[in-house]
């Protein structure tokens, strides 16, 4: 039974300011300093070091963290892992001559192949990026870049994947990036970094991968300029083990983002769109599997500032075994915006009465032109669903299974790269199934 | 004389606390079709979940045998698989959970069961397509989801067509003919006529004598607060229809007297 719960008020933003967080100090001085980075990007670094000096780990009495207990990263004893191979086998069948291998936050060319790239699309490493693009005007200029995990990512980072769509830049094959931490043998803190820049009519697919072994914290910046009439599908895949930390932020303008999110212990992902043009279209599926004692928490801000921009969110969450999800959308719709249709729902399937959920979408409108909807629904398996499926057959735990994947199918059919449909099915089934042992 | 399919002894059964059933008997032999009516809450659906293993009652006594076996601690899955076959009376839907794969999941369990080798997806249309003849249905309702968004009478439609997929040696059909048209009710009993030989046995739950002249039973029993109350030949499904349910009141009330 679905049960509809009513949209709670708007959040009140605590800004913590704090002399010298140790927590970030400590992480900022594992960083290495990459001397082949120009020297405008070593600034914007000092200049994101000096923000980061004045702020702390967000707490629990922060409004936008207090679903999240941090306590257990800022105990762990991260360190940069001193190999920067892992043994790591990867292959999509749709990219492998497009993609890009980032190993514990460094480029790594032997595992990369890029061959299949047309003329039009440079995707690389910042250090290698050809002159006629100035990364400078976009690298660190989005919203929000003075937050906590962004300025420690933007000081301390030693190495920015590229992708780089010139006008009316077309490639069929998505582009893969993925990002490999080893933490096996020591705890692992990488911090990747990507630029995306769609110019004007191109158009292509981005497929962007997290994956590792053993623990690590991972804390990824993405940030993307979709430009007039340009097009971007992208896709975000977590799927680490489960003794990782992860903490996100994609920002952009216009495009379609289908997410999928499998693994990590703590698990922080904060889309943010900001929709500057008018006609704009933003499009967010989420799916979030968290079993075992994960807690996945996807803060999302949609932000229409001008007429006729449309954006759709779904998010749907599987939550088992005590994990705990938690999300927050919020969606403003400023005077500008008229004409806007916004719609916005998640939904939650609990499959465990131990798990937790916490919902809290957000509409804040001040245009009086629009088409807004929201809501967020909880629900549990149906015995009588469950029944129907044993009733011609299926083991109960089949009938779970089947059940737990038609939830789950109406995001993953939204992922236009048909092997890595079929690779997430499986392991959705196999988090399952370890679950129900 | 012929195997006895199903044998239904002194059956009680509760739902949260609540008597629902309170002694039914029944028997049911290779060939035979029998039918079930009875007013609206007398158990019928009640009786036919729990032959089919609904874990939502409780037995609190009597015995089900099926095949000579008693089946009231197999799982209902087991009971599907071993062959018995429940048209439920409102069949769910379940969306993203696409027809076809559905069908070929239910059909493989089976197969697994009986120690036959799984059919692949290319083998399984050809399969399914024959018999999508049975209820002449559009094969366009395998690609959407499960019985979302079908009509009363598609999702009868749709039942028959498990029933024609499954092959079960005990079928049971609750209302059946509830919510079809004449057209409708006409396709739905001829499949389920093409379908029917002499070595299973059929149990047809119905509100309404109309069902009855398209699948003729042999054996007519009606269903009163828990108990078939009386049996007999096809003629009282036909005297209760002239003369409505109110005549077996009397009945009773004359069979309980002194
Ligand atoms: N799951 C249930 N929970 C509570 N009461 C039930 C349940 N199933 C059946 N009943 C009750 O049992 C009685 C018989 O119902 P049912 O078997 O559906 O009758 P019929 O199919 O003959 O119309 C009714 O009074 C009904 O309300
Ligand atoms: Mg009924």
């Amino acid at each position: 039974m679905a049960v509809q719960i009513p949209f709670a008020t708007v959040s009140k933003v605590n800004k913590t300011v704090a002399v010298e967080d140790i927590f970030f100090t400590g992480l900022l001085e594992q960083c290495q300093i990459n001397e082949n980075e120009p020297e405008w990007l070593q600034n914007t670094r000092q200049q994101a070091k000096s923000w980061l000096s004045h702020l702390s780990v967000p707490s629990r009495k922060d409004e936008d963290w207090r679903f999240v207990d941090l306590s257990d990263l800022t105990a762990g004893k991260f360190v940069e892992p001193a190999s920067k191979e892992a043994s790591y086998e990867t292959s999509l069948q749709e990219t492998k001559n497009n993609r890009l291998v980032f190993v514990n936050g460094t480029y790594n060319a032997e595992l990369s192949n890029v061959t299949a790239l047309p003329k039009g699309i440079y995707a690389g490493n910042l250090t290698n990026l050809p002159q006629k693009h100035q990364a400078k005007t976009y690298f660190a200029q989005q919203h929000g870049m003075q937050d906590a995990f962004t300025s420690l990512n933007t000081a301390g980072g030693n190495d920015v994947a590229v992708i780089w769509a010139s006008k009316n830049a077309v490639i069929e094959t998505p582009i893969h990036l993925l990002f490999i931490t080893d933490g096996e043998k020591k705890a692992a803190f990488t911090q990747p970094r990507i630029l995306v820049v769609a110019e004007s009519n191109s158009n292509f697919s981005l497929l962007e991968e997290y994956t590792g072994l053993g623990e690590y914290f991972t804390n990824a910046v993405t940030e993307i300029y979709v430009k007039d009439n340009a097009r971007i599908n992208h896709t975000r895949l977590q799927e680490e083990s489960t003794v990782s930390y992860h903490i996100g932020k994609a920002r952009d303008s216009h495009y379609t983002i289908s997410e999928i999110n499998l693994g990590a212990k703590l698990f922080r992902h904060n889309p943010e769109i900001l929709q500057q043009g008018e006609q704009t279209v933003s499009n967010l599926n989420g799916l979030t599997v968290a079993m075992g004692k994960q807690t996945s928490d996807t803060h999302s801000i949609i932000a229409l500032t001008k007429q006729s921009g449309i954006t759709n969110q779904l998010h749907k969450c599987i939550v088992g075994d005590r994990a705990h999800t938690v999300f927050n959308g919020k969606v403003f719709v400023t005077k500008e915006a008229q004409m806007t249709d916004a719609t916005q729902l998640n939904r939650n399937l609990m499959i465990s009465p131990k798990a937790r959920v916490d919902t809290k979408p957000e509409l804040q409108i001040t245009a009086d032109n629009v088409k807004c909807a929201h809501g967020a629904t909880v629900s549990q398996l149906e015995a009588d669903e469950i029944f129907y499926l044993r009733s011609r057959g299926l083991s109960e735990n089949d009938a779970i299974q089947l059940l737990i994947d038609a939830f789950a199918t109406e995001i993953i059919d939204r992922v236009d790269i048909e092997s890595l449909r079929n690779r997430v099915k499986k392991t959705i089934e196999q988090k399952i199934k370890e679950a129900n042992g | 004389m012929s195997e006895t399919i199903l044998s239904i002894r002194n059956l009680t059964a509760n739902v949260d606390g609540t008597p629902i059933l309170k002694g039914v008997n029944l028997e049911i032999k290779a060939g035979e079709v029998h039918a079930i009516m009875g007013r609206n809450g007398s158990g019928k659906s009640t009786l036919s979940k729990i032959i089919a293993g609904h874990p939502d009652y409780e037995v609190t006594g009597g015995e089900i045998i099926y095949q000579g076996e008693s089946i009231l601690d197999q799982e209902p899955n087991e009971r599907a698989n071993s062959g018995i076959f429940l048209a439920f009376q409102y069949p769910l839907a379940i969306p993203g959970v696409s027809n076809l794969d559905f069908m070929r999941v239910a059909y493989n369990a089976k197969q697994k069961y009986l120690g036959l080798e799984e059919i692949d997806t290319f083998d399984f249309e050809d399969l399914i397509e024959e018999k999508l003849e049975v209820v002449k249905m559009n094969p366009s309702f395998l690609a959407r989801s499960l019985n979302e968004g079908f009509s009363g009478g598609e999702k009868k439609r749709n039942e028959i067509l498990q029933m024609a997929l499954l092959d079960p040696t005990l079928t049971i059909l609750d209302e059946i003919d509830s919510g079809l048209d004449i057209d409708a009710l006409r396709i739905v009993s001829d499949g389920v006529n093409q379908l029917k030989t002499p070595d299973k046995g059929y149990l047809v739950i119905t509100h309404y004598q109309r069902l009855l002249d398209y699948i003729e039973p042999d054996v007519v029993h009606v269903m009163k607060d828990g108990e078939i109350i009386t049996s007999g030949g096809k003629e009282l499904a036909l005297e209760l229809e002239s003369r409505g349910y109110d005549f077996l009141d009397d009945k009773s009330t004359a069979g309980v007297g002194v």
